[in-house]
């Protein structure tokens, strides 16, 4: 279950984080890093206290935020399954794989379980075309898929 | 007439002095290096297709429509981001181009509505003309697929892409639907504006411009400047009012009328109603940027609160009666000539107006001189920069700013002091702000952390948050540190001052009682700091000095703009580009209405009445003998009349009650005058007290000039015929005419005949010269043909640059037990002044009610919460208005505006002011804050009086 995080803690804690990257060169990425690594997410209340802190207006803040789809406005649930649908790997199979997927789970993409254990995330590439279809879970690639491979991977995550 | 279409070079212009030669479809064409192919082309006359690319941002290369080809090049770079070279040979219309260009163009097309004849922009739409000017014939993908443009989808299902329209601006709307996403207005908001409101939010088909963070464009930092208005090219960002009316049909260029800035506009018409202002790129003081004023606020000019016929009546406690203008003008005629048959003449007299024009305001002080035979002249100058006309006057030898706006381009530290440009002077402050953007230093000298001190991408390097009351202090100890630490510029002052008095005032500077250690306890603001801010101040290059009210109304504003002077002549920085001294003018012509000889002790030019050859030149023209006596300043009008020697008075567009400081004082004063005559647009306050109510007009109803605070004569153009049947000018001259004087003027530019003709320093100026070249700056005459950006160049005006000495003396105003706190008064963005003409917008939405700002400390010793009513009681009186806690202002300092009667801030503000010019001290009174459950008795009993003031007798 995901906690309500309470405002001030969050302008406090992100206040901290970029504090400790206020002398790098381009800090905002770094912030924004940080920020999702210690929320699971960057929430609203983040992103004003992130603009004030680098005198930048908010608008800009929200802007590069939002132009990167790893960066969430709410947190993932424990594990993210992110399954390439480019070209490669669509013509290996791939949409069937990702429909298989998406039965099983019971959800569609960027939705979450209702157990918040699996989050569905499409993905444009992991760069392994040759081993297509390929998905992530968490941090590891996995290349040659089908539906089983999938659902046994996904079923050998923690619960 | 007809539609000013103004040339859109694409990008901005280049200011290299080395000419590179290219040839373009043949021709060839010579530019200044850094110059875009794509701005090139248009300098030719050869327009290559564009769609994210305009002049007044940079290029950005986004909408892939503007390619050429170049010859020895590959592919088809961007005409706007590719740099001219010499020897280039560049095609604009290829096979290969016309194909690329019609499938961007088809592209673009899919995904936008195709409602062209119902549409805002139709006949004003660049992606119009652009399909039009590539050829597009077809879209061959259809409109089915993903878009943004349909709310459902073929089958019923709600389009998840689809964004209403948002109308939460009062100005504006923002239709998503009809974006092409081209960033020209997210662009406009940080390149011209430099606020930072917009962005482009998502990536690929899902990029969106977005307000904030997903928000409202009320709710966001948007000021609605309106520049990303302009910048669009389609009708997604679109003033409410074309919507409503339709596209102008022809526009005049004219000057706005709020503040000091001058910026100049575009009026686009339909008919005799006006379409919309549009900032006109040529105009030299905003170069096509504006503020949500001169922008949008002008509905006060139609608003059914204008008084239209002449009113009169013989006790204050009558209602009015409307009459002809002829009875008006007669009955106000007879009772100026019967006061000063009984009571001599130097009874009445006349207040001229820093919003009407310098023709006015010239016909004014001359009715006071030559037909009421005397110089009882005043102007709302008085109360805001009478001591830059002193401090300046003794220092330098004239009384005005010594550079051109464009100045601050070149400058690399600016010293900011009592001024708030981004809420005062805001097409000034986004200048100031791009300019510190690019490197520029800033030091803000102010107690309050005005916007300045700390907003995107700019921060003050020094923010000196002194107590109000101490400038002198201040300014003397920064003079103290470049003197002892030897940062001044020793060459400059031995050829261009005057060695000896420096030498005296170095002595004076020098006294460690002088130094920024000592006066600490006078300022509260570190030594160190102030140390710090006078060495960037005297080795940072070019330093300029921008000040505003926050320096001149103090009992020591004479003695705060004289030392302002003295550190500029310090560190020699005067007389170019880049540095200076400038007042930034609080409203639309006070430089003007000062020039015109507003003052009693000055004729027009800032020249003396007890000089005998100067009356000479205006006792020959005017063929009357002129006074050599000073007549009185407003203070002594009041003073006279409460004494009983004072008994008439003609107001033109100033509101005395609500802007003069201590208004218990004022109201006693114009209770006891046997003939008040106030012409305005507005029932103002003042006509509370009047007996004659004649009806003003609009700049927007007038031919004329504004003179704006860097000296330039901006010309203001009639558009409308006047409401009220008459303009000032002509009012002024039917009342000189009604007491006998026989003036013959048929248009304004004969009153600028006269003006040049008897004032060196207008010498050249004729509405021929303005229309040529678009305004000028004085001083104007045989030396300085073309007018005079700055000033000062080789040698002062006074011959050498004079240091006075500026010993700071406490003003009287004093905190104690009782009033503990300090309170200082300022303005805001969205309102003007005494807010008749602001409140009369759909401005009001920023801000509908004066409130306090109080720091959280002195706040949470009173219980006050935000929000509530407080009661704000000085020496003079008291009045309520709602608290916002805030650390914008410092312990024991509170600030409030001055916009609405109904809080009547200078009830509060004493008959303090300074010691040279009588301006009042409206920036420091002693106040005491404490919580309150509503308007005191005194708003109460004020506003009865006023509804019961303004009754208007029904039609017979």
């Amino acid at each position: 279950m995901a906690l309500q995080m309470p405002v001030q803690d969050v302008a406090e804690r992100t206040a901290a984080i970029a504090d400790e990257n206020l002398q790098l060169e381009g800090p905002l990425l770094p912030i924004l890093h940080d920020v999702q690594t210690e929320f699971g997410c960057v929430p609203e209340a983040a992103l004003r206290v992130i603009a004030d802190k680098l005198n930048l207006g908010r608008a800009e803040v929200h802007g590069v935020m939002s132009f990167y789809h790893d960066f969430r406005q709410a947190p993932a649930g424990r594990h993210v399954l992110k399954i390439c649908r480019a070209e490669a790997c669509q013509s290996l199979g791939g949409e069937d794989l990702a429909d298989g997927m998406r039965k099983a789970l019971g959800i569609d993409w960027h939705e979450t379980t209702a157990d918040g254990r699996v989050t569905l995330e499409p993905v444009y590439c992991l760069g392994l075309c040759s081993c297509a279809p390929a998905a992530m879970l968490d941090d590891e690639i996995h290349g040659r898929l089908d539906a089983s491979a999938l659902e046994a991977i996904v079923e050998g995550a923690e619960r | 007439m007809s539609l000013i279409k103004e040339t859109d070079y694409g990008t901005p212009a280049a200011t290299s002095e080395n000419q590179v030669t290219l040839t373009i479809d043949g021709f060839e064409v010579s530019v200044p290096e850094g110059t875009s192919v794509m701005r090139a082309a248009m300098e030719t006359g050869i327009k290559i297709p564009k769609l994210c690319a305009t002049d007044m941002v940079d290029a950005f290369g986004s909408c892939r429509l503007c390619l050429v080809e170049i010859e020895g090049r590959r592919g088809t770079p961007s005409s706007c981001t590719t740099p001219v070279e010499d020897g280039m040979v560049v095609q604009t219309q290829t096979g290969r181009l016309k194909d690329i260009r019609r499938g961007v163009m088809e592209l673009y097309i899919s995904d936008h509505p195709l409602d062209c004849l119902t549409c805002a922009a139709n006949g004003d739409c660049e992606l119009q003309d652009m399909a039009g000017a590539v050829g597009l014939r077809d879209v061959r993908y259809g409109y089915d697929g993903d878009n943004h443009v349909k709310q459902r989808d073929g089958g019923g299902e709600v389009n998840a892409r689809f964004m209403a329209k948002d109308e939460s601006n009062p100005y504006f709307t923002y239709d998503p639907s009809k974006c092409i996403v081209c960033s020209r207005c997210v662009r406009a908001c940080e390149e011209v504006q430099g606020t930072f409101a917009l962005t482009i939010e998502g990536r690929g088909f899902g990029s969106r411009v977005s307000p904030g963070m997903h928000e409202s464009f009320l709710e966001s930092e948007c000021v609605s400047c309106g520049a990303c208005v302009q910048a669009c090219p389609t009708a997604t960002l679109q003033e409410k009012s074309v919507i409503e009316i339709g596209q102008p049909e022809h526009s005049l260029v004219t000057t706005c009328a709020y503040c000091g800035v001058g910026c100049s506009f575009k009026a686009e018409m339909r008919g005799q109603e006006l379409v919309r202002m549009v900032p006109y790129k040529d105009g030299k003081a905003n170069h096509g940027h504006s503020c949500v004023k001169g922008r949008f606020a002008y509905g006060y000019a139609t608003h059914q609160d204008r008084i239209l016929n002449p009113m009169i009546r013989e006790k204050i406690s009558d209602p009015w009666r409307e009459v002809s203008w002829e009875e008006a003008l007669g009955f106000a005629a007879s009772k100026l000539r019967a006061i000063q048959y009984e009571h001599g003449k130097e009874s009445i007299g006349v207040i001229t107006s820093s919003r009407c024009t310098n023709e006015e305001t010239y016909l004014v002080q001359k009715l006071a001189r030559a037909v009421f035979l005397n110089n009882n002249t005043d102007t709302c100058a008085r109360v805001c920069h009478s001591p830059t006309g002193y401090g300046l006057g003794q220092t330098f030898g004239t009384s005005a700013g010594t550079q051109d706006f464009d100045s601050v381009e070149q400058a690399d530290v600016v010293l900011v002091i009592g001024a708030n440009p981004t809420d005062g002077h805001p097409v000034f402050g986004s200048r100031l702000k791009k300019r510190l953007r690019e490197g520029a230093k800033l030091i803000v000298i102010d107690p309050r952390r005005i916007d300045l001190v700390r907003t995107p991408h700019v921060s003050a390097a020094h923010h000196l948050a002194l107590r109000p009351g101490t400038n002198v202090a201040m300014v003397t100890a920064l003079a103290h540190v470049i003197v002892t630490e030897g940062l001044f510029d020793e060459e400059f002052i031995r050829t261009r001052c005057d060695w000896d008095e420096f030498q005296d005032y170095a002595e004076f500077v020098a006294d460690p009682a002088n130094s920024p250690e000592s006066v600490e306890t006078l300022t509260g603001v570190p030594a160190e700091e102030v140390r710090a801010a006078a060495r960037l101040y005297a080795r940072g290059g070019n330093a300029a000095i921008y000040y505003g009210l926050g320096v001149t109304e103090h009992s020591q504003g004479s003695t705060a703009v004289i030392g302002i002077a003295n550190l500029a002549m310090l560190t020699g920085n005067i007389g170019r580009p880049g540095v200076g001294v400038n007042p930034l003018r609080g409203q639309n012509n006070v430089q003007g209405s000062c020039d015109m000889g507003s003052f009693p002790h000055e004729l027009p030019g800032y020249r003396h009445v007890n000089n005998a050859d100067v009356r000479d030149i205006f006792e020959q023209a005017w063929g009357v003998s002129i006074s050599d006596e000073p007549g009185l300043r407003i203070t002594n009008m009041l003073d006279a009349a409460v004494d009983g020697t004072f008994r008439g008075l003609y107001c033109q567009g100033e509101d005395i009650l609500q802007s003069d400081p201590d208004t218990k004082h004022v109201s006693a004063g114009l209770a006891a005058m046997d003939c008040v005559i106030v012409h305005d647009l507005f029932l103002n306050e003042t006509s509370h007290y009047a007996h004659v109510f004649l009806p003003g007009s609009t700049f927007l109803e007038k031919d004329g000039t504004f003179t704006n605070a860097e000296r330039r004569i901006n010309r203001v153009r009639k558009v409308m015929a006047p409401k009220n049947g008459y303009a000032d000018w002509e009012v002024t001259q039917l009342l000189a005419n009604a007491m006998g004087a026989g003036w013959t003027y048929t248009h304004p530019s004969q009153i600028m005949d006269e003006i040049a003709a008897t004032t060196p320093s207008f010498a050249n100026v004729s509405y021929a010269l303005l229309e040529e070249k678009g305004s000028v700056q004085w001083p104007c005459n045989d030396s300085t043909p073309e007018g005079s950006p700055i000033m000062h160049v080789d040698g002062f005006v006074r011959g050498k640059g004079r240091f006075i000495r500026t010993d700071y003396i406490a003003t009287d105003e004093k905190t104690g037990p009782r009033f503990p706190l300090l309170l200082t008064t300022g303005r805001i963005l969205s309102q003007y002044n005494v807010g008749a003409q602001t409140r009369r917008t759909e401005n009001v939405v920023w801000h509908d009610e004066d409130v306090l700002e109080i720091h959280p400390h002195d706040a949470e010793n009173r219980g006050i919460k935000d929000g509530d009513w407080i009661k704000l009681a000085s020496r003079s009186g008291e009045t309520a208005l709602r608290a916002r806690i805030t650390d914008r202002v410092s312990p024991g300092v509170v600030y409030t505006t001055f916009h609405h009667p109904a809080t009547q801030a200078n009830v509060i503000t004493t008959d303090y002011s300074d010691w040279a010019t009588n301006c009042p001290e409206y920036k420091v009174t002693a106040v005491q804050v404490s919580p309150s459950n509503g308007p005191t008795e005194w708003q109460e009993h004020y506003e009865q009086f006023a509804a019961r003031a303004r009754r208007i007798e029904a039609a017979e």
